[in-house]
């Protein structure tokens, strides 16, 4: 057992916002607080998941018929471009950023996050780049349209020959945001490792730190490839090299290499951290410990050492070699394995269980079913063969949404309600809840399943029009996608109405194990402060009778006392 | 492997083992029925290689299946017997984990895995077989005969395969052009994949057959239609404004129609080719040019036949 030792009177500084945490208008300042910056994170995050949202929806609006007659095609492919730039780099990232921030430090015992100072900048940056990128949409030639992959030559063909044009916006966004998540990696992983409360060995984390910090070790070893490949085009766009153009003697296919290197592991960036919280969830409201926690624990690593390695799977039909696409593709199958270690966990938890179904765990189950599916997709995506046939078709599309909304996504959803008494210290509406999940479950599958067969039968993805034998496959596509833009109302009036009028939270709603769990809601600024629990058992020891920290019944009365 | 994980570690109840088996045996029969229906989600198979490929869908989608009924299966069965009570308060079973079983579902999902990525190599050295693919740097100073002649077992071709913004040209070895792709069924046809401008990709469903096209590059390819009709042709990689328009269709004709196809073809005058963008982009601009920035199409490619984009295709 490691016990890291530390001083935490170090990390104490004056808090710049007096009143905090009862004072909003810290949300909107340079605060350090770990747990201010998490809230900042997760709203602005909520705020560009409605922006994404809408251009999504104005896309399905136009794939409801096939021709494209709602907008012209080369503002369809401005839509889909910004469309996935905005969820991943303005949706996604910052919002597991922000349960990051709010878990990490509350869940290992630790003040704060190591640089608090970085810790903000790397959020102030978010809005920053948000800027540079929207701004994109009212500048001469509209925003970048070759697609979040943004491969050359055609992202570099540049129509208006301008300086300032969408392409560079988006190029010099990407690269402001990989300096955020590299800052934000740099400062979660230094945490992990040296902060720790003590008695809390690497096997008493819970399984939310291990897959953050899986994660954010991918983040620092695939964001340079990204950000080198983001700088070499800038380069070819703007300046005339020909690092990827083929007059000049360059590689078109080598940025691809450039971008998956990092851009696959990326989903795994994001993915990680959402079985962390299906692990969370799943034990409270089974009342379980998690079946072979240390097994799902590890898992954590597995799935990050081989993600580092499958990127070619993206590029199996640009003229790769045969031994290389073999390869990869005994990895991409290989990454099956750990997955499904903590899945078969998962499910090993339920067995016996006393399941409660509350919003998070309904969440958390429908992820999970959506998760195995999409899973069984990749694998045959993975399969050269089949991929020879699917990739690029909307097989792809509806496979990636099975993961990044439907898995990823509903762990989000699931995280917030969980830990939304803990950290606005209110609970949430129960009933409500339960109308998000049911209109985002039925939406979600009307919208992505029927897209698996349009994409069997050879409909290619990143099309403004199609050949009307898709028709039926999209109309009820575009249904679904219209369901879950309703799903949202529920889910904000829930959010902003609790947290504005809901019942106080005690602080431990849900009788959940975790440090965090023995910390008022919503915690101090400090959280422990000086007084920081000593660990004694692993985490999820739900039925077992064993304390989780010595001398529990005073952290239990203080929390209450608060 | 989906329900080996039910069981307790000892002295498995006769009742629990009657249900494990009863319901593998209805998830298997479930899971066999739905690759057998799986053969319909697919176009047509046309080409030698179809069949290799949906063999090898319908095998994933059974594992698939097997697995995704028996782990939801497991989920709705948990539902239904393992929920609390409205005031239960209490815990669960305090198990925390079973060596055994973890180290089993490691390792049967690591077997299938595995068993499943050896027999897609196999199934991919069968389609390097049927239709080698081969690239070449154009850099390099190979010339586009050199290139075609490494597929030796072509009965026609090479084919030059030329794609634009956002335009299909094939131009066949007696200098016959066309914005349509005429085969004869059953003969291995060799194409010279060529871009102009930026990437594209060589996609008939029909033919379970994709290859980018990579400017700066040619590829060669081979591919051996099997079945007569008029099958799409789409360009599966992004190329720009009027990507989704850039398809046109592949005839697969009888040898005696093919050869009086390129005879009468050789005869007529060179026209206007198939150009969908071009009608678009003028559109456009007599619209008054808005929506966003694109570069405009390239020129049709002049042809002797410039195909028949009104009628219906096959798959």
């Amino acid at each position: 057992m490691t016990t890291t030792k530390y001083d935490p009177r170090v990390l104490k500084a004056p808090h710049p916002v007096p009143g905090a945490p009862d004072n909003w208008k810290r949300f909107f300042s340079f605060n350090t607080d770990a747990k201010v910056i998490g809230i900042q994170y997760i709203g602005l995050s909520l705020f560009f998941l409605l922006v994404g949202g809408l251009l999504a929806m104005v896309m399905r609006g136009e794939l409801i018929t096939p021709p494209a007659d709602l907008v012209d095609p080369s503002v369809y492919n401005g839509l889909y471009t910004m469309h996935g730039t905005v969820m991943l780099f303005l949706f996604l990232f910052p919002v597991l950023n922000g349960f990051n921030n709010l878990l990490i430090p509350t869940m290992i015992g630790a003040p704060d996050m190591a640089f608090p100072k970085l810790n903000a900048a790397a959020f102030w940056l978010v809005p920053v780049f948000a800027v540079v990128l929207l701004s994109s949409f009212f500048i001469p030639g509209g925003p970048a349209s070759s697609g979040w992959w943004s491969y050359p030559p055609v992202s570099i063909q540049n129509p208006l020959g301008h300086l300032i044009n969408g392409e560079f916006l988006w190029i010099l966004a990407v690269a402001i945001s990989g300096v955020s998540s590299i800052m934000g990696a740099i400062n979660f992983v230094t945490t992990i490792i040296r902060m720790r409360a003590p008695g809390m060995g690497f096997f008493k984390m819970p399984v939310f730190v291990w897959t953050a910090w899986a994660a954010q070790t991918l983040q620092l070893i695939g964001l340079p490839a990204l950000t080198g490949g983001a700088i070499m085009l800038l380069f070819d766009l703007s300046f005339g090299t020909s690092f990827f153009r083929p007059e000049g003697g360059g590689d078109p296919v080598l940025y691809q290499h450039f971008f998956w290197f990092y851009s696959h592991p990326a989903v795994y960036v994001m993915v990680l951290p959402v079985f962390g919280i299906f692990s969370e969830v799943i034990t409270v409201y089974s009342r379980k410990p998690l079946f072979g926690y240390k097994f799902v624990a590890l898992a954590s690593f597995i799935i990050t050492f081989l993600g580092l390695i499958v990127w070619v799977h993206h590029m199996f039909y640009t003229g790769t070699p045969q031994w290389m696409r073999n390869l990869v593709m005994i990895t991409t199958m290989l990454i099956a394995v750990p997955t499904g270690v903590k899945v078969f966990a998962w499910l090993g938890t339920l067995w016996g269980a006393k399941i409660r179904l509350t919003t998070p765990m309904l969440f958390v189950l429908g992820g999970l079913v959506n998760f195995i599916f999409g899973g069984i997709t990749g694998v045959m995506l993975g399969t050269v063969p089949i991929d020879i046939h699917v990739g690029n078709t909307y097989f792809v599309v509806a496979h990636f949404h099975y993961i990044i909304f439907n898995t990823i996504g509903f762990g989000i959803f699931a995280g917030i309600y969980h830990w939304f008494p803990k950290f606005t210290g209110r609970m949430y509406y129960e009933g409500l809840g339960k109308i998000h999940f049911t209109l985002t479950f039925i939406g979600a599958t009307l919208n992505w399943l029927p897209l698996h067969w349009a994409g069997l039968y050879g409909m290619p993805r990143r099309v403004a029009s199609y050949d009307p034998e898709f028709a039926l496959w999209n109309v009820i596509a575009s249904i679904g996608a219209f369901m879950l833009g309703v799903a949202s109302i529920p889910f904000i009036l829930n959010i902003v109405s609790s947290w504005a009028r809901g019942a106080k939270a005690p602080a431990n709603p849900w009788r959940a194990i975790g440090l965090e769990w023995l910390l008022p809601s919503p915690p101090p600024a400090e959280n422990f402060e000086d007084d920081i629990p000593t660990v004694i058992s692993e985490p999820y020891g739900y039925g077992l009778g064993k304390p989780l920290v010595e001398d529990e019944e005073f952290y239990v009365r203080r929390s209450m006392e608060a | 492997m989906t329900s080996t994980r039910k069981a307790p570690k000892k002295r498995l109840p006769l009742r629990l083992l009657a249900v494990i088996l009863i319901s593998t045996a209805l998830d298997a029969a479930m899971s066999f029925q739905v690759s057998r229906w799986a053969y319909g989600w697919l176009p047509v198979p046309a080409s030698t290689a179809a069949p290799y490929v949906d063999d090898l869908f319908s095998l994933e989608v059974g594992i698939g299946a097997f697995v995704f009924i028996g782990c939801v299966g497991f989920i709705i069965w948990s539902l239904l017997f393992s929920r609390a009570e409205k005031y239960d308060e209490s815990d669960g079973l305090p198990i925390e984990g079973n060596t055994k079983l973890e180290i089993t579902w490691t390792v049967i999902p690591f077997v299938i895995v595995m068993a499943l990525a050896f027999y897609s190599i196999q199934v991919n050295e069968k389609l390097a077989s049927l239709g080698p693919k081969q690239k070449y740097d154009v850099a390099l100073n190979q010339s586009p005969d050199a290139v075609a002649t490494l597929d030796a077992r072509r009965d026609i071709g090479p084919i030059e395969v030329i794609s634009r913004q956002w335009s299909w040209e094939f131009v066949y070895p007696d200098g016959v052009r066309s914005s349509e792709l005429h085969l004869p069924l059953n003969q291995r046809a060799n194409f010279l994949l060529i871009s102009k401008d930026v990437l594209h990709s060589f996609y008939i469903p029909a033919f379970r057959l994709k290859q980018d096209i990579i400017p700066g590059s040619v590829i060669s390819y081979s591919i051996t239609p099997t079945r007569e009709g008029r099958f799409r042709l789409r360009d599966a990689m992004f190329s720009g404004a009027y990507f989704s328009n850039n398809q046109t269709d592949v005839i697969v004709e009888s040898e005696e129609a093919y050869d009086s196809w390129l005879t009468q073809t050789a005869k007529r005058p060179l026209v206007q080719g198939l150009s969908p963008g071009t009608p678009l982009y003028e559109k456009r601009l007599k619209d008054g040019d808005r929506g966003w920035a694109t570069v405009p199409p390239a020129p049709p490619p002049m042809v002797n036949d410039p195909g028949n984009p009104e009628a219906p295709h096959d798959a």
